[in-house]
């Protein structure tokens, strides 16, 4: 029983941290019509920025209680470096490829991917930068006879927070209902004025943040590696390609499915676990190409 | 009419043809073992890069899983030469093509119901099965340590010449060249009919219009899915001649930026022509080992070279150089 709501714990963390990466695959989908193939990266970036903040000067600067919290706040700056990242590369490199066809774009946000990975082994050297001493000072807490880390419950409620913040901006904003208009129809929504270049760059690092926050609440949970990147995002896909590509619903249904699927896939059938997650995204794909929140 | 044009443009394609293939029959005798290894590798990948282009540039489809079919290839030899002892080329070959045909049917059928984005993200998606099927069975795929293929167990044309004894490196090296180059020549020649049939101009209609190549006559879907099958037809035997020369078959061949590779290569030559994925492939082959030998970050420079190619050169090299030429003589 105990080991049932662990295992249940830790699926909601891990759909957390998934919808997190998928939500802003989705977003920039949905407005853009891009498939960004180094979303994954970003969200690695995020993980390394944040690790590396919370390990360094200005993270060890204070001490005892402080120096937790001290660390919580420094945790974002990885989704915010990830953002402004975003918010430099769109203007620069993907809108010169727009009035091409889109296998251009996917090309570039390939030759972003390997530029990112070994851009981070660089940056941050081969070995995993880890940012546990937040996991560590939080603590942990009994369920039953079991221990469980107090610190996933925070990145499950920021799971929560971003879900119903991200609905809130999307369908309750101004900003909202301009980015649904652009991803409706671009070009009658220039027509009506709108400054469709802002609204993309904004879109863009948006969807970037998501991913970047992905990663840098993941970051006092699990090290940040070389490759993590690449792995994250083929799930990424997959959540998007079950709940519809563009959609927030979608990634929502699609990061828990996954994550269900996945936790019960390492208990029960760890040898296919990853083939059945790709079969049920193929098998989406067949019956429902737009997925199971896809308009059309 | 037109088949005396397609016959003009076969001779014209001859006279170009013919000097490049007697350069490469005599390339090994001056350029040095470890060029014509490298050379060899680029040979095949230049086979696999062909293929994938007959649903690229040919038939408007972007495949981001054709790593399936190399490393479906790949796999198959190394099971045949495991379990079952042969070590015949021509029967690896055989064993292969039949693996990799069934797979392609089979994913093939599934994906061409859908195009554009939604075609990539199905192959990718269907690619990373076959990945993590030989990622997590380890006691039948080895894992990440992947399955040992000795060269010097390898015979090649029935058992008529064999790598045993002294010398095999050498021998196996020149003789594996001469091989890759008769197999390159053979799928290159068999692309070329198969580009310019009736079967491939309408495959290049359904690339540029499919509603009016429904109109015209054309069972789009089934010409998409046999476009499929003969694409990964062709990867896969890039993958097979590739596992002999490389000696090992790991899961990364399988893993979803090895089809990133590929497209690379493709895109790098020119998907627009005929001969854009051979000169791609080649030259690939060749930024990848020198960016490798002098850089630790040498993914750092291929992605930096791939997007100044997107964004400069979309045409790539072959369809970029004689524009150049042309400029230069104007001027």
């Amino acid at each position: 029983m105990d080991i049932l709501v662990i295992q249940l714990l830790n699926s909601i963390f891990y759909a957390a941290v998934l919808f997190l990466i998928a939500a802003g695959l989705s977003l920039i989908y949905g407005v853009m019509r891009i498939v960004n193939l180094a979303h994954g990266s970003f969200y690695a970036v995020g993980a390394y920025v944040s690790a590396w903040a919370v390990g360094s000067v200005f993270g060890a600067a204070a001490t005892g209680s402080w120096q937790l919290a001290g660390q919580l706040l420094l945790l974002p700056i990885g989704a915010i470096a990830v953002a402004a990242l975003g918010a430099l590369i769109e203007p620069t490199l993907l809108r010169p490829l727009y009035n091409r066809p889109e296998e251009y774009i996917l090309l570039i946000t390939f030759g972003m991917l390997m530029v990112l990975e070994d851009g981070m082994k660089l940056l941050f050297g081969g070995t995993p930068l880890s940012a546990g001493t937040i996991m560590d000072a939080m603590g942990s807490f009994h369920i039953g006879g079991l221990l469980y880390p107090a610190y996933n419950l925070v990145v499950i409620g920021v799971g929560v927070l971003a879900v119903i913040g991200l609905w809130w901006f999307i369908y309750r904003t101004r900003f909202g209902v301009i980015l649904r208009a652009t991803s409706q129809d671009r070009r009658m929504a220039s027509a009506l004025g709108l400054n469709v270049g802002s609204v993309y760059v904004k879109a863009f690092a948006i969807g970037c943040f998501m991913a970047g926050l992905g990663g840098a609440v993941v970051v006092p949970a699990q090290a940040a590696v070389l490759g993590m990147g690449i792995d994250a995002l083929v799930l990424a896909f997959v959540v998007t390609v079950i709940g519809g590509l563009g959609s927030l619903e979608g990634a929502l249904i699609g990061a828990l499915i996954v994550s269900f699927v996945r936790t019960a896939g390492i208990q029960f059938f760890a040898e296919i676990e990853l083939a059945v997650l790709y079969l049920i995204a193929a098998a989406v794909l067949i019956v429902r190409p737009t997925g199971l929140f896809g308009k059309g | 009419m037109s088949s005396v044009a397609t016959n003009l443009s076969a001779s014209r394609l001859l006279a170009v043809a013919l000097p490049i293939v007697v350069i490469l029959l005599a390339l090994p005798q001056f350029i040095g073992i470890y060029q014509t290894e490298l050379l060899t590798y680029g040979l095949t990948f230049a086979i696999a890069a062909l293929g994938f282009n007959l649903l690229l540039g040919y038939t408007g489809l972007l495949s981001f899983g054709h790593s399936a079919y190399f490393g479906m290839g790949a796999y198959t030899v190394a099971f045949i030469g495991r379990d079952l002892n042969i070590h015949s080329m021509e029967l690896c070959i055989l064993g292969g093509l039949f693996s990799t045909f069934l797979i392609s049917a089979l994913f093939g059928y599934v994906c061409v119901r859908h195009t554009r984005i939604f075609f990539g993200i199905l192959t990718l998606a269907l690619s990373q099965v076959l990945w993590s099927l030989a990622f997590k069975f380890f006691w039948v795929t080895g894992g990440t340590d992947g399955i040992r293929v000795a060269r010097n167990s390898i015979t090649l044309l029935g058992g008529l010449i064999d790598f045993k004894g002294s010398g095999s490196y050498q021998r196996f090296v020149y003789s594996y060249y001469y091989y890759v180059l008769a197999l390159f020549v053979i799928a290159t020649v068999v692309m070329w009919v198969i580009a310019h049939s009736p079967f491939g101009k309408a495959l290049q209609a359904i690339r540029d219009n499919e509603t009016r190549a429904r109109f015209v006559g054309i069972r789009v879907r089934r010409y998409r899915w046999f476009a499929f099958v003969i694409s990964g037809l062709f990867t896969g035997l890039a993958g097979i001649l590739w596992v002999p020369l490389n000696g090992l078959t790991t899961p990364d061949i399988l893993y979803w930026p090895f089809s990133g590779e590929i497209i690379f290569m493709t895109v790098l030559g020119g998907f627009r022509t005929f001969t854009g994925p051979i000169v791609g492939a080649i030259a690939f082959n060749y930024l990848k080992v020198y960016a490798v030998a002098s850089s630790q970050y040498w993914q750092l420079v291929l992605g930096g070279v791939l997007m100044a190619l997107v964004i400069l050169l979309p045409t790539g090299i072959v369809g970029t150089l004689p524009r150049l030429f042309g400029k230069l003589r104007r001027s």
